[in-house]
């Protein structure tokens, strides 16, 4: 990763509009992350987050629009390319291999940076052991980052949510993403467990210069750990910010904060 | 890591020692097995048995780890005996090893072209592609007699029959050690197979496969590597059943109904694990000998012979059902090998219930 400041954003969200059978799911969307920031996207259930995600990665084609990651223009993702460009993803449902231990999950997520061929991996040639064993020791060492060595060997399927939410993150970091998507990282956690994941990411973002964009309902959160805001509803583009103005924005009180969160707004 | 590292990880380090005794023990039994068991035993069910372990080793890899359904296993061991067969026949300086070797790679490659459906369809769908390859080449080496030499009862054998670099093997000895000894190298080379990257793309697929794109497994690639080794395995284990077992075979050799023995012999011993195709082969080998004794003994003799084979099927056919719900796992899991928790395995992976 580029040590200077570079004056490219990392990602542009350009005129994006998606829709599923006639029915608008992004109208016309764009923003910009700037590099290494964290950067959150809120909004109530269906105003469009997960499926703009779903875009930068290439799972979903937009209708229209455009997406600019480091400088490279994209009419549509192909989520192969994404993977290889460096866009890791973490998922609403967790969408891990359940019948894989923990450490193979995390040797999955390196699949991008594999090399050996089908022959020399049936004959454990050189090439493929030496590959092997590189794998082996950068999962583990991304296990440790996320407290999940003592797991390494268990069955993904077994463990607790949590757990698993973190194994996660922890395959989508171990093949060293330049820019992290994550899908509501912290749902269904306890707040000790939130408090914890919060910290993975912002050290993430701080020690590994990731830039990261996330959705997370939950705004105390969000508006400790972002340092850039999106607030989206109904597919469309409310508000755009750091923080501190967004959560002063009169229209984003009134249609997101005002109705259901208004404790934390006042 | 592998379900082995993990069970080696949870035992005690004494009991290693034991366990290399036992695996010596093993080895040293399944040489000698063609001087402790009769003729009858090493024709009719070891080599058999062995070959059917093979084919579904060849499936397991394509439907138990990659979760690619396929009904066209026979097919591909058809390809395997036909080209093996032509092989021998056409380029008679070519040694058998060779001949077996470059027959899976044609059925490699047959596989790999059939599965390309496999890149836009999954499950029922797919499973309608696989059995196009079936009744296809069953059509194309009946119709054209220059696959089988233009023989009057279009069938296909060896007619220097079978040698290793010169040693003949036309014997029930030299056919076991054959078939034991391909058995054994592919099962290894398939076991390093799936413990590698290659392995963790195929499971990563067949668990959720929107997710494995999204991490940079290669879908595609991934799903016609698993089409092509597994059919280059089922091709040389179609060459083994038709030369090393059966001596003379024909398409009906490799007719639906093998396929279908081959995807039982795997739901049965355990899909997504490399021994489940030889419990579920030994199964299939060992049902027909048991219902016949019991038959026997039971009814000495006053149950017709057809009937009995009807019974045979009957029985076969509640225990798959028996299986699929109650033990998705097969033999492997009922016997504790696989790991006690295991995830559970099912022809039809939910996919991914992502918004």
């Amino acid at each position: 990763m580029p040590m200077r400041e570079d004056p490219l954003p990392a990602l542009e969200v350009r005129n994006v509009s998606l829709s599923f059978k006639g029915v608008k799911a992004i109208s016309d969307l764009t923003f910009q992350v700037e590099r290494q920031e964290i950067c959150a996207l809120i909004g109530p259930n269906g105003a469009g987050k997960s499926s703009l995600l779903n875009i930068l990665n290439g799972v979903y084609v937009p209708d229209s629009g455009e997406i600019v990651f480091e400088g490279e223009h994209f009419r549509r993702m192909h989520p192969l390319e994404a993977a290889r460009r460096g866009i890791g993803r973490g998922f609403q449902n967790n969408a891990l291999f359940s019948g894989m231990s923990v450490l193979d999950n995390v040797i999955a997520g390196l699949s991008r940076h594999s090399r050996a061929t089908l022959v020399e991996e049936a004959f454990r040639l050189p090439r493929a052991r030496g590959e092997e064993r590189r794998f082996r020791e950068r999962a583990h060492e991304v296990l440790r980052l996320f407290d999940l060595e003592r797991h390494a060997a268990t069955l993904v399927g077994t463990l607790p949510y949590g757990v698993q939410k973190k194994v996660e993150i922890a395959r989508a970091i171990a093949a060293e993403p330049r820019l992290l998507l994550l899908d509501e990282p912290l749902a269904g956690m306890n707040a000790a467990e939130k408090q914890e994941i919060a910290a993975v990411i912002a050290r993430l973002n701080t020690e590994l210069k990731l830039t990261i964009v996330l959705i997370e309902h939950d705004i105390g959160i969000v508006l400790k750990l972002a340092h850039h805001v999106v607030v989206l509803d109904y597919g469309r583009k409310l508000a755009d910010g750091p923080p501190e103005a967004i959560r002063d924005d009169p229209d984003v009180i009134a249609a997101y904060l005002g109705s259901e969160h208004a404790e934390i707004a006042a | 890591m592998s379900e082995i590292d993990v069970r080696a990880a949870a035992e005690p380090l004494d009991s290693i020692g034991l366990k290399a005794v036992a695996g010596a023990a093993a080895a040293a039994l399944v040489l000698a097995a063609p001087f402790l068991a009769s003729e009858y035993w090493i024709n009719a069910i070891i080599v058999p048995f062995l070959i059917l372990s093979l084919a579904g080793l060849g499936l397991n890899l394509l439907t138990g780890y990659a979760g690619q359904i396929s009904l066209g296993a026979g097919a591909f061991m058809m390809v395997g005996a036909y080209a093996t067969f032509s092989l021998q026949l056409r380029v008679p300086d070519l040694p058998l090893p060779l001949a077996l070797v470059v027959a899976g790679i044609v059925a490699g490659a047959v596989g790999l072209a059939f599965g390309i459906p496999s890149t836009r369809i999954k499950g029922f769908y797919l499973i309608v592609s696989t059995l196009a390859a079936q009744f296809f080449f069953e059509w194309l080496f009946l119709k054209f007699p220059w696959f089988y030499n233009g023989n009057s009862s279009a069938t296909i054998s060896l007619s220097r029959g079978l040698s290793f670099f010169g040693l003949d093997l036309n014997h029930p000895h030299g056919r076991y050690y054959l078939t034991l000894g391909i058995v054994t190298l592919l099962t290894l080379l398939s076991f390093n197979l799936v413990r590698s990257q290659t392995g963790r793309n195929w499971m990563a697929i067949r668990d959720m496969d929107t997710a494995a794109a999204v991490i940079g497994v290669p879908i595609v690639r991934a799903k016609l590597q698993a089409f092509a080794v597994s059919s280059f395995i089922l091709g040389i284990a179609g060459a083994l059943w038709a030369f090393a077992y059966l001596g003379s075979a024909s398409v009906q050799s490799f007719g639906l109904t093998r396929s279908y023995q081959i995807l039982f012999i795997i739901i049965i011993g355990g899909l997504g694990t490399i021994r489940g195709a030889y419990l579920g082969a030994a199964f299939v080998s060992l049902l027909p000998l048991a219902l016949d004794w019991l038959f026997q003994y039971v009814f000495s003799g006053r149950v017709d012979a057809g009937l009995l084979q009807n019974i045979q099927k009957a029985i076969f056919g509640i225990l798959i059902v028996w299986f699929l719900i109650k033990e998705p796992e097969g033999l492997s899991r009922l016997l504790g090998l696989r790991r006690a928790n295991g995830g559970r395995r099912s022809l039809f992976p939910s996919s991914l219930k992502e918004n």
